[in-house]
């Protein structure tokens, strides 16, 4: 195989990562928000339930939760749900894998749901009371005050951890390959079982390193524009 | 014309009873001084008369108008707390401006929020006022890009910007570096005018003593002694008043 053929085929793997990483990206961090705020609910049940959840997801490998997600359906409830959405779609469109990398998303979008909502926890509480009494003492509601005066600040503050999470994120990927979804290092396993090829497995590097070279460029350049002020 | 009226006001944090009954009336274009140590809640009652805090019993009236009381239940609700505080502005020890927003637009933010104005008649008044507090090559800095008594005169024009009826400041200068002081209470001596009720607690004794038209010294709690301020700083009449004054002359 050439080294061109090789890099192709890789392709084919990084794209799915890229895809993990995506929908990781723009489900999880939404999803953080809500958890964020039961986890700072004046409801002690809520503020509890939330704080055991977040303890779990984060305490627990993400493989394990991955192989759960799969898994535990089809051991509760005698259906495999993952393999018949894989074979629907393989059947109808010749798609391989759906139903794995629906597993696999699940579980990383609920896994960085929780990293991402205690950087807002974080995010939201370092802010100063001073900051809302002031809003409070010039007749602004509750809901402006956050959207208008603690946001920015909190934004601010939470880009430099987002930027680090969003990095491991990417090098994290590879963990679908536990239920042998076609990420990246799957192919190159793949090469090595079938052509004998070795080195691809290590070419696979030079894809992450120019994805989080764009990535660390594109996230500073966003710390950049948000440094105009200091709080 | 009576501006504020506040009778029995009392505020306690758990076990710690911080206001033990305050009582006092204040004429429109009046300035209070509010003097005494550390701990006697100067800070809590401001903070009650701009409902940060929920006193637990007494009552608030303002321009004849009940803003709070204890036994009307009908007067603790979230959007009537939230109008109460528009009769009252409080400038803080610490400034609070907001740190992403220009001088201008701390200024105009709360009218703009509020609809109190056009966009055009809002962004006038906080040249004006900003201009009224000698900042008028500074509007478009940031707070990081100002001293502190600037951030503090920036602060005072925010507060300017609703028109409270009774503007309270809580110890405007004491986060700031003594040369920076003057500016601030000259600005502040500068509001003294016949539609302005103010209410300023301070440590700073010659500035309460030529801007105050009534003092109150307060200790633990309660009003230990109140009259004009010739009254209260020729001719105290408590122990604990005269002892107050003279600690704070021997420490300038
Ligand atoms: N939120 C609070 N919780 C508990 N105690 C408080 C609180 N705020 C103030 N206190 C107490 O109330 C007393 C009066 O405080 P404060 O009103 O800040 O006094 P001052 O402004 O005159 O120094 C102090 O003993 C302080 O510890
Ligand atoms: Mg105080």
């Amino acid at each position: 195989m050439s080294f061109l053929e090789v890099t192709a085929f890789l392709f084919e793997g990084f794209k799915i990562s890229l895809l993990i990483f995506a929908v990781t990206l723009l489900c999880g961090a939404p999803l953080g928000l809500p958890i964020a705020f039961c986890s700072m609910s004046r409801f002690k049940v809520v503020k509890a339930i939330s704080k055991v959840f977040v303890w779990i997801i984060r305490g627990v490998p993400l493989m394990l939760q991955i192989f759960i997600i799969y898994y535990v359906p089809g051991l509760l409830f005698d259906f495999q749900i993952f393999s018949q959405v894989d074979r629907y779609f393989f059947i109808e469109y010749g798609i391989a894998d759906a139903g794995r990398i629906f597993a696999v998303l699940i579980a990383f979008t609920i896994n960085y749901a929780c990293y991402f909502s205690e950087i807002y926890r974080g995010g939201i509480e370092s802010i100063s009371r001073g900051q809302y009494e002031a809003g409070y003492v010039l007749g602004l509601t509750k809901s402006q005050i956050f959207r208008k005066i603690i946001l920015k600040q909190v934004i601010q503050r939470i880009v430099p951890p987002m930027s680090n999470e969003i990095i491991t994120l990417i090098k994290d990927t590879a963990l679908a390959n536990c239920i042998v979804v076609c990420e990246i290092i799957k192919q190159a396993k793949e090469l090595a079982a079938t052509k004998a090829l070795v080195w691809p497995l290590f070419y696979t590097g030079v894809f992450y390193l120019l994805f989080v070279g764009v990535l660390t460029i594109v996230l500073g350049q966003v710390e950049k524009k948000l440094k105009y002020f200091r709080s | 014309m009576t501006a504020l009226e506040v009778k029995n006001l009392q505020k306690s944090f758990g076990k710690t009873q911080v206001l033990k009954g305050i009582d006092f009336s204040l004429d429109k274009g009046q300035v209070l001084v509010i003097l005494g140590s550390s701990g006697s809640g100067k800070t809590t009652l401001l903070r009650c008369l701009n409902f940060l805090e929920t006193p637990d019993t007494g009552s608030i009236t303002v321009g004849g108008k009940v803003l709070y009381d204890s036994n009307d239940a009908a007067t603790l609700d979230d959007e009537t707390i939230r109008q109460n505080r528009l009769h009252f502005g409080l400038v803080f020890q610490n400034f609070n401006l907001f740190p992403q927003y220009t001088a201008l637009q701390n200024v105009t933010l709360a009218p703009t929020l509020l609809k109190k104005a056009t966009p055009q008649a809002i962004e006038e008044q906080g040249k004006q006022l900003l201009t009224r507090v000698g900042l008028a090559d500074k509007m478009g800095n940031y707070p990081y890009q100002l001293s502190g008594g600037q951030q503090q005169r920036v602060a005072i024009a925010r507060a300017l910007a609703l028109h409270p009826e009774v503007l309270c400041f809580d110890e405007p200068t004491s986060a700031l570096d003594p040369e920076l002081t003057s500016e601030v209470l000259r600005v502040i001596r500068g509001l003294k005018s016949a539609d302005s009720t103010m209410i300023v607690v301070t440590h700073e004794m010659d500035f309460a003593r030529s801007v105050a038209d009534k003092v109150i010294y307060m200790a633990d709690g309660v009003i230990e002694e109140m009259g004009t301020a010739e009254e209260v700083f020729e001719n105290p009449q408590r122990e604990k008043t005269k002892a107050f004054l003279r600690g704070a002359k021997e420490a300038f």
